[in-house]
């Protein structure tokens, strides 16, 4: 799934100082066969200091269900201009969501931390199922989630 | 209008509304089977209490959620492994697995989406949408049928496949409309088409900094009822900027997890409780001897489907097929056709062949679709009306006389009317006459005397064409069979024989009622059901042409029965004097309603002679509310020709009959019934001023002598038999 407006959603979203220098990195989010239905997930990023920073995709297609992302609906009180244009269709038990974004090189091993937030039908809210730092080592890494996701990896 | 209204979406929606409702039957099971399963909360006991009772089991729980069936889930992390349990709310601790299972997963996703996401979730909305116009269609047409909304419940009548249709019908109709409109309303708040979304607030920018306050000691959480939850997710105790998370009923909020304080709280919209009680209604889930009950209504779907579908294929193989029709514009001959039936657009497609067989350019149009303005090039219309029961218009033909006031004239076009109807009925082609009067009044030429088909007769049709053919200049020669209904084996079981020493040999034949199967009769090719006064058409060896004989049975019975009298030289009545038992014959029933005896306590004056016997003594045999009904019977002998004597005398005793007069043509002082009843005048006289119907069975020359006994006998009171007959209280069966 890439998508050109993520990227410059993300970069109109987040304000760095340096933030000239961009490349394109891979987000691969694969579930576990939890057994459910079409799980929803939000992608975002929080700061050194541990405030929102800004989403880098959404997935699920009805806003109704979005406060069950409950980390990221505390964070951005389920705005909807924190998504536009970079949300997409819930993903299955067992699949794999990948998006390429051009993503600033200033935000890696600056103490930024990669959350996702997870959710399905009639099944266990988890937020922060997976929670890992953005860091230049971390890239290529695969990181086991805690609920639905079975491993996240991010590539530059 | 409101026929096809339910027609062509039953078809259109067939396999998609029976699928919805299958589905949705075999889910109404799984709430009732939830609620059994699960340990309910006793009414007494707070969120609070139990959210520290989980707390105890599992400190790791993340969430506690309460279903509307009342089953409550815990989700948890233990060493990092996920688990999660329907819990035990007197104990806290769990007692099954949480997850619902594959099959009704799969039975969900089904009966929602179709396994297709939105694009699926439009489509079953679609398929609520069918069932809902369905319901509501059909509803009015059962009202309708039944002659208002009063006799919802009244006798449904037709064949297998009807009555199927209209007795599960209007009992699942209820259940059907809720299912679907509760459907349809869920399905917009799930498009977020409704303002009834519950959501969060935003989450509290300061909190106590505090952490450990047990959910018991929490006020809000310890007044709340656990009827109540939604659902409560717990704070991460080594976050004290975390919270608790509460949805209620009412509303969503923040709880502080050190002092209970309520950071944050939004109230729910008032549509949100609407919806929950629209889910509720719609899954059972909280009401599930409701949920089971929609349950059964969605099961008969099936069945109003296939019986639905029969009824249609029935109408649409009997539909009328006009092959190369002119557009109204281009026609020289216009054939405007009214009839409820196929059988007079069977007798319009042969008109129609024989005058484009003859060069002519021909329209063909129903009534309803008559419009003299389009008719450019019309040098003639002709009118084929059919006329049903007592001188209605046929339903697509209602209306026309109204149309017709409407329309200019078109003088230079001159207009026939050919009637099509059943001399036995007291209005014989009654619109035709009523169509034939309006034209002239609107300023309309005729082209013929209006004229009349009795009883689909191939000959009056024939006559007709030839004197059309002689206005118009060329030969037109109408050859018409009639479509025959699909005929029946009929088995003889018994016969009676009567007047062979009288020179007037005739038999009773009693045959079996044919058996078919359920199939057969779901597509109305059963045996039909009859009664006494209805017709057994029979079809002789050797011809086309059915002889009609009156039945003396009723299906009730459990045999068919006529009478028949052997006419020298008579093909049909040869071949039926000539059976033997085990013998077959082949027949069909032709229903003849206006000589049915009818309901009512009204005394029955009956007169028959010879083999017009028959329906006289099925409805005596059918007498069992003991109506007063006095017999009047013409034979020869006594010790001949007396048919039904010993039954005559059972029913006699019985009080089926109450008083019976013998009229006998043989012997030292013959006699006729007429003089029979003249005889009786005064008492015939009598019982017809307590409102007695007379009922006529026999020859012609018997009936127009019966006739001119009772004008005499009624003039003394002011009464003519003419004005009986307006009334439906003298009716014939002559042949």
């Amino acid at each position: 799934m890439k998508s050109p407006l993520a990227a410059l959603s993300l970069t109109t979203a987040l304000v760095f100082p340096g933030l000239a220098v961009a490349a394109p990195v891979t987000f691969a989010t694969t579930l576990n066969n939890y057994g459910g239905d079409g799980a929803y997930l939000a992608l975002y990023l929080t700061d050194a200091s541990g405030s929102y920073a800004g989403t880098l995709w959404l997935a699920g297609g009805k806003s109704k269900y979005y406060d069950s992302l409950s980390g990221w609906y505390r964070a951005t009180g389920g705005d909807p201009a924190q998504i536009d244009g970079i949300t997409g269709a819930s993903v299955g038990a067992g699949r794999t969501l990948e998006i390429t974004l051009d993503l600033a090189d200033a935000l890696f091993d600056a103490g930024y931390v990669l959350h996702v937030d997870a959710t399905a039908e009639d099944m266990r809210d988890s937020p922060d199922d997976v929670a890992v730092p953005l860091t230049s080592e971390g890239a290529g890494q695969p990181v086991p989630g805690r609920r639905y996701v079975a491993t996240l990896q991010y590539d530059r | 209008m409101l026929r096809a209204l339910h027609r062509w979406p039953g078809l259109a929606g067939l396999v998609l509304v029976t699928l919805l409702a299958l589905s949705g039957a075999a889910l109404s099971v799984f709430p009732a089977i939830e609620h059994l399963a699960a340990p309910q909360a006793a009414s007494t006991l707070s969120v609070g209490e139990l959210a520290t009772r989980v707390q105890q089991n599992y400190p790791g729980v993340e969430q506690i959620r309460r279903a509307p069936s009342g089953r409550i889930t815990a989700y948890w992390f233990e060493g990092g492994i996920p688990g999660a349990a329907v819990i035990d709310p007197a104990t806290g601790a769990g007692v099954a697995p949480a997850d619902a299972s594959a099959s009704e997963r799969w039975l969900v996703n089904l009966h929602r989406q179709l396994f297709a996401g939105d694009t699926g979730r439009l489509v079953m909305a679609a398929g609520a949408g069918f069932m809902l116009l369905l319901s509501v269609s059909g509803a009015v047409l059962v009202a309708r049928r039944m002659g208002g909304w009063r006799n919802w419940f009244g006798h449904a009548r037709g064949g297998t496949a009807a009555r199927l249709h209209v007795e599960l019908g209007r009992v699942a109709v209820v259940g059907l409309v809720l299912s679907s409109l509760t459907a349809l309303w869920m399905t917009a708040s799930t498009f977020g088409l409704l303002p009834d979304e519950a959501r969060l607030p935003r989450y509290p920018a300061v909190t106590s900094g505090e952490t450990g306050m047990a959910p018991d000691h929490i006020a809000a959480l310890a007044a709340l009822p656990v009827a109540g939850l939604h659902d409560l997710g717990f704070p991460d105790p080594n976050d004290p900027a975390d919270a608790f998370t509460l949805r209620t009923g009412r509303g969503a909020g923040y709880l502080d997890q050190g002092t209970g304080e309520v950071l944050a709280w939004a109230d729910a919209p008032a549509l949100a409780r609407v919806s929950d009680t629209v889910t509720m209604l719609h899954t059972g889930r909280g009401a599930a001897v409701l949920g089971l009950a929609l349950g059964l209504a969605a099961l008969s779907v099936p069945a109003l489907g296939l019986s639905g579908f029969v009824l249609w294929l029935a109408a649409w193989r009997a539909r009328p097929r006009i092959r190369g029709n002119a557009a109204a514009g281009r026609a020289g001959t216009i054939i405007v056709v009214g009839s409820e039936s196929g059988s007079t657009w069977g007798f319009a497609a042969t008109l129609h062949r024989a005058l484009r067989d003859a060069g002519q350019i021909v329209h063909v149009a129903p009534m309803s679709a008559f419009d003299p303005a389009r008719y450019g090039a019309a040098r003639q219309i002709l009118i084929l009306a059919a006329t049903y029961g007592d001188g209605a218009a046929p339903a697509p033909a209602r209306g026309f006389l109204e149309r017709l006031g409407r329309a200019t004239a078109l003088p230079d076009v001159p207009v026939a009317v050919l009637g099509f109807g059943d001399r036995s009925f007291p209005a014989f082609c009654a619109f035709a006459d009523a169509v034939a009067q309006a034209l002239v009044a609107n300023g309309w030429t005729m082209l013929l005397p209006p004229d009349q088909v009795d009883r689909q007769s191939p000959q009056d049709f024939a006559r007709w064409g030839r004197a059309l053919g002689e206005r118009l200049g060329f030969a037109l020669d109408l050859v018409h069979q009639p479509v025959r209904p699909a005929t029946h084996e009929l088995t003889l079981v018994s016969r009676r024989d009567y007047g062979a020493e009288v020179q007037a040999p005739a038999a009773i034949l009693r045959f079996a009622v044919p058996r078919a199967g359920l199939w057969q009769r779901l597509r109305g090719r059963g045996f039909p059901r009859f009664q006494a006064g209805d017709l057994l058409a029979v079809l002789p060896a050797g011809s086309p042409v059915p002889r009609l004989y009156s039945l003396a049975s009723a299906r009730g019975d459990g045999f068919v029965e006529i009478v028949v009298r052997k006419h020298p030289g008579g093909l049909c009545s040869g071949q039926l004097v000539a059976l033997a038992p085990g013998d077959s014959i082949r027949a069909f029933i032709r229903p003849n309603p206006g000589f049915h005896a009818a309901g009512g306590r009204a005394p029955l004056i009956l007169i028959g002679a010879g083999s017009g016997i028959a329906p006289l003594a099925g409805f005596i045999r059918a007498n069992a509310r003991k109506r007063k009904v006095h017999l009047f019977f013409g034979l020869r002998d006594r010790g001949s020709d007396f048919l039904f004597a010993g039954e005559l005398a059972g029913w006699q005793h019985e009080g089926r009959l109450a008083r019976l007069t013998i009229a006998t043509s043989r012997g030292a002082h013959p006699h006729h019934v007429q003089d029979a009843l003249r005889a009786e005048a005064a008492q015939v006289l009598a019982m017809i001023r307590t409102g007695a119907r007379v009922m006529v069975c026999g020859g012609r020359g018997m009936a127009a002598g019966v006739a001119d006994a009772l004008a005499d006998i009624l003039a003394p009171a002011g009464l003519t038999p003419a004005l009986l007959k307006a009334e439906g209280r003298y009716v014939e069966d002559i042949f």
